[in-house]
């Protein structure tokens, strides 16, 4: 058993938070006593901060389209699709008809790279998250 | 964020977490704090225990405003002129700080004709709020030698939105309440990230760092470190992408981590531009609404399963550490977009996150100093941090400010974009609840959270659910002008009459189909905060 130390993905307190680890699932959420924002507290979401990790409603295959219904698809198949409708309707739209939405939820390096490739590939300025919301 | 960065220069909040504690006066204008932000409701509650004086400003009687010294329980929307009235209190009781209006501010001459052209029996009429009240409340902040004001959503999510920030930030300066410890104005931050995702550019006019993309100096900075070239005009927000309907300007999308088809007001026109897309990728933990009419579907990583940092309302940044591998055939979001952007003629690699991180800290000025071996010994680093010695910056605008002098932004009442009528007769207004987390993809897994609070409910008034013949549990229905959803409801006389109010976390109750996607001009916020209903019992 381990206990991570890591920060909290729900409201912008940023608490710190022990996720404990044992074969390989996260079991439980705990404070941390000594970080600045949660000093020994969580609130009700916090405590249960590990209840979707392993839910059973998770995603963990690749999805595409296919004769209207979702399936299961490799990463290869879908990422080269991805990359390839991007590359057309980007061209076909002369860049600007495609739009990027990032997310509050991901990491700042995530943020960092979405909006790198939106700039640097895409060549458009159709991003943005739900800041307002 | 666009309210404070033309009054202060910089859009965030302007003191840390803990030194609210030790404010003498703390004024809550439009945050349900103790639902929303439990620790820094912990904080005012503290502060209250040592003596501090709580004022609530909120058109409903939430916890907070029970706990409170002063409960102003204004009309949706009339923020502004409760504000300019409290600053005309304070310039007829020469409570003003003149000094630091002197020496740290500009424009203060046309705050002054403003609040002197004001009639305070009208804003009285306006607002709802006695008079006696508003005095009290003005005396209050002004008096204080440390003075906080927190405010949220239920500032910004108004066609006024900008203005009713700036009215805050005219409070403030007026009173010199901004550039010391324990005193300042703070916003806080809805999402554990919002911040962070603000700062690294995931917005459709700025660079990581606040740095305008329209400004040449700055784009070549960025072409010459990434190689290529980039773009000059402002890209479309993000109502503008979600709302431009099947013929609107956006023939294809990736989202990453969201989930519109809850989270955006008016909803159904939301689905029509999202079901009448050429391509839709979106990469999520779970099929939420939106991901549902994908043509392509990524299952990602959570928070557990990568590493990182995450920045916190009080800009602090922090790390994420990897506590298991990624289940299943999840990848986290960075080799997602790695991934496409290899197989797109541009080559990203990075060994680390901690390298995407330097690269941050090379183009982001405000994260100079930031780099993750000096987050893991520490609790973080709040920005701006300018080197790699700098401790961060826990209170802003000491001396001077951001932009330099602080800028005073008169403003007057502005109605809501659609206020009750006969036809629609309730005034409706939707917020957070304290077990649940934004459209509930994820808080919505935890049985333990879906038996504490596992539907929407929609507050009334005891004299409205009477006239209605509505008990406790009945189902009613409501409509606005742009859909109906059907809701249970809970008497209360937490809110006013004619008035209701409920929660969006619910993908049963999807509440966003009511609201209006009429937007503040500057900061393009939805007015989420007031829109017209009618209620049916069903």
């Amino acid at each position: 058993m381990r206990h991570v130390l890591t920060t909290c993905v729900y409201c912008g307190c940023g608490c710190g938070v022990y996720l404990r680890e044992e074969n390989g699932r996260v079991t439980g959420a705990s404070p941390s006593r000594n970080h600045p924002v949660s000093r020994g507290n969580l609130c009700v979401k916090g405590w249960h901060l590990h209840d979707f990790i392993h839910s059973p409603n998770r995603l963990t295959s690749p999805l595409m389209r296919k004769n209207g219904e979702l399936v299961a698809v490799s990463w290869d198949e879908a990422l080269d699709f991805t990359a390839q409708e991007l590359t057309r309707i980007g061209v076909t739209t002369s860049q600007q008809g495609i739009g990027v939405l990032s997310s509050a939820k991901c990491t700042n390096e995530e943020n960092f790279l979405l909006q790198k490739f939106t700039r640097a590939i895409l060549k458009t300025n159709n991003i943005d998250h739900c800041a307002r919301l | 964020m666009a309210g404070l960065a033309t009054t202060f220069g910089s859009g965030a909040m302007t003191n840390a977490i803990n030194e609210i504690e030790d404010a003498e006066v703390i004024l809550v204008i439009g945050s349900n704090t103790t639902e929303a932000h439990p620790q820094i409701a912990r904080r005012m509650l503290d502060a209250v225990d040592k003596g501090a004086k709580l004022i609530v400003i909120d058109p409903r009687r939430t916890r907070l405003a029970e706990c409170a010294t002063l409960h102003l329980a204004l009309k949706s929307g009339t923020d502004i002129p409760l504000l300019n009235a409290m600053m005309r209190v304070i310039l007829d009781e020469s409570l003003a700080d003149h000094l630091f209006i002197d020496m740290r501010t500009e424009n203060f001459a046309a705050l002054r004709a403003m609040l002197y052209r004001l009639d305070l029996a009208e804003v009285e009429k306006i607002t709802g709020v006695p008079l006696s009240d508003i005095r009290r409340a003005a005396q209050f902040y002004a008096r204080a030698r440390r003075a906080v004001i927190c405010y949220c959503l239920g500032i910004t999510q108004h066609i006024c939105g900008t203005a009713n920030v700036q009215s805050i930030a005219n409070l403030a300066m007026l009173t010199g309440h901004v550039e010391k410890e324990f005193t300042g104005v703070d916003p806080l931050r809805g999402q554990n990230n919002v911040q962070g995702a603000c700062d690294m550019g995931a917005l459709p006019n700025m660079f990581p760092s606040y740095q305008a993309v329209d400004n040449g100096d700055y784009r070549e900075k960025f072409e010459r470190v990434w190689q290529t070239r980039l773009p000059a005009t402002p890209g479309l927000s993000l109502l503008d992408m979600t709302h431009g309907g099947p013929g609107g300007p956006i023939r294809a999308m990736f989202v990453m981590g969201e989930n519109p088809l809850r989270s955006d007001p008016s909803l159904t026109k939301v689905e029509e531009t999202l079901a009448g897309l050429e391509f839709l990728a979106v990469s999520d933990l779970f099929l939420t609404e939106t991901a549902a009419l994908a043509h392509v579907v990524f299952p990602a990583a959570s928070f557990a399963e990568k590493s990182g940092t995450f920045t916190n309302t009080e800009r602090r940044v922090q790390l994420v550490r990897q506590a298991i591998p990624p289940l299943g055939d999840c990848r986290t979001d960075a080799d997602i977009i790695i991934a496409l952007s290899n197989r797109m003629g541009y080559a990203m690699a990075y060994e680390s996150t901690a390298e995407i991180m330097e690269e941050i800290a090379l183009l982001a000025p405000i994260y100079a100093g930031i780099r993750h071996d000096r987050l893991q010994n520490s609790w973080g680093l709040q920005w701006p941090c300018w080197n790699t010695t700098h401790p961060g910056t826990p209170f802003l605008h000491k001396y001077y400010f951001t932009r330099g002098k602080g800028h005073f932004v008169p403003n007057d009442h502005v109605v809501p974009a659609e206020l009750p009528c006969q036809d629609f007769p309730f005034l409706f207004n939707s917020g957070r609840i304290y077990h649940h987390y934004h459209t509930g993809t994820m808080t919505r897994q935890s049985a333990l959270l879906n038996r504490e609070c596992g539907e929407a409910l929609l507050l009334i008034h005891p004299d409205d659910a009477a006239r209605l013949k509505v008990r406790t549990g009945d189902r009613l229905c409501m409509a606005s002008r742009r859909g109906a959803v059907e809701i249970k409801a809970e008497i209360t006389d937490q809110v006013a009459v004619g008035s209701v109010y409920t929660n969006f976390h619910f993908g049963e109750t999807p509440i966003n189909r009511l609201t209006i996607a009429a937007q503040d001009p500057v900061a393009q916020c939805p007015e989420f905060k007031v829109c017209a209903v009618r209620l049916e019992k069903l």
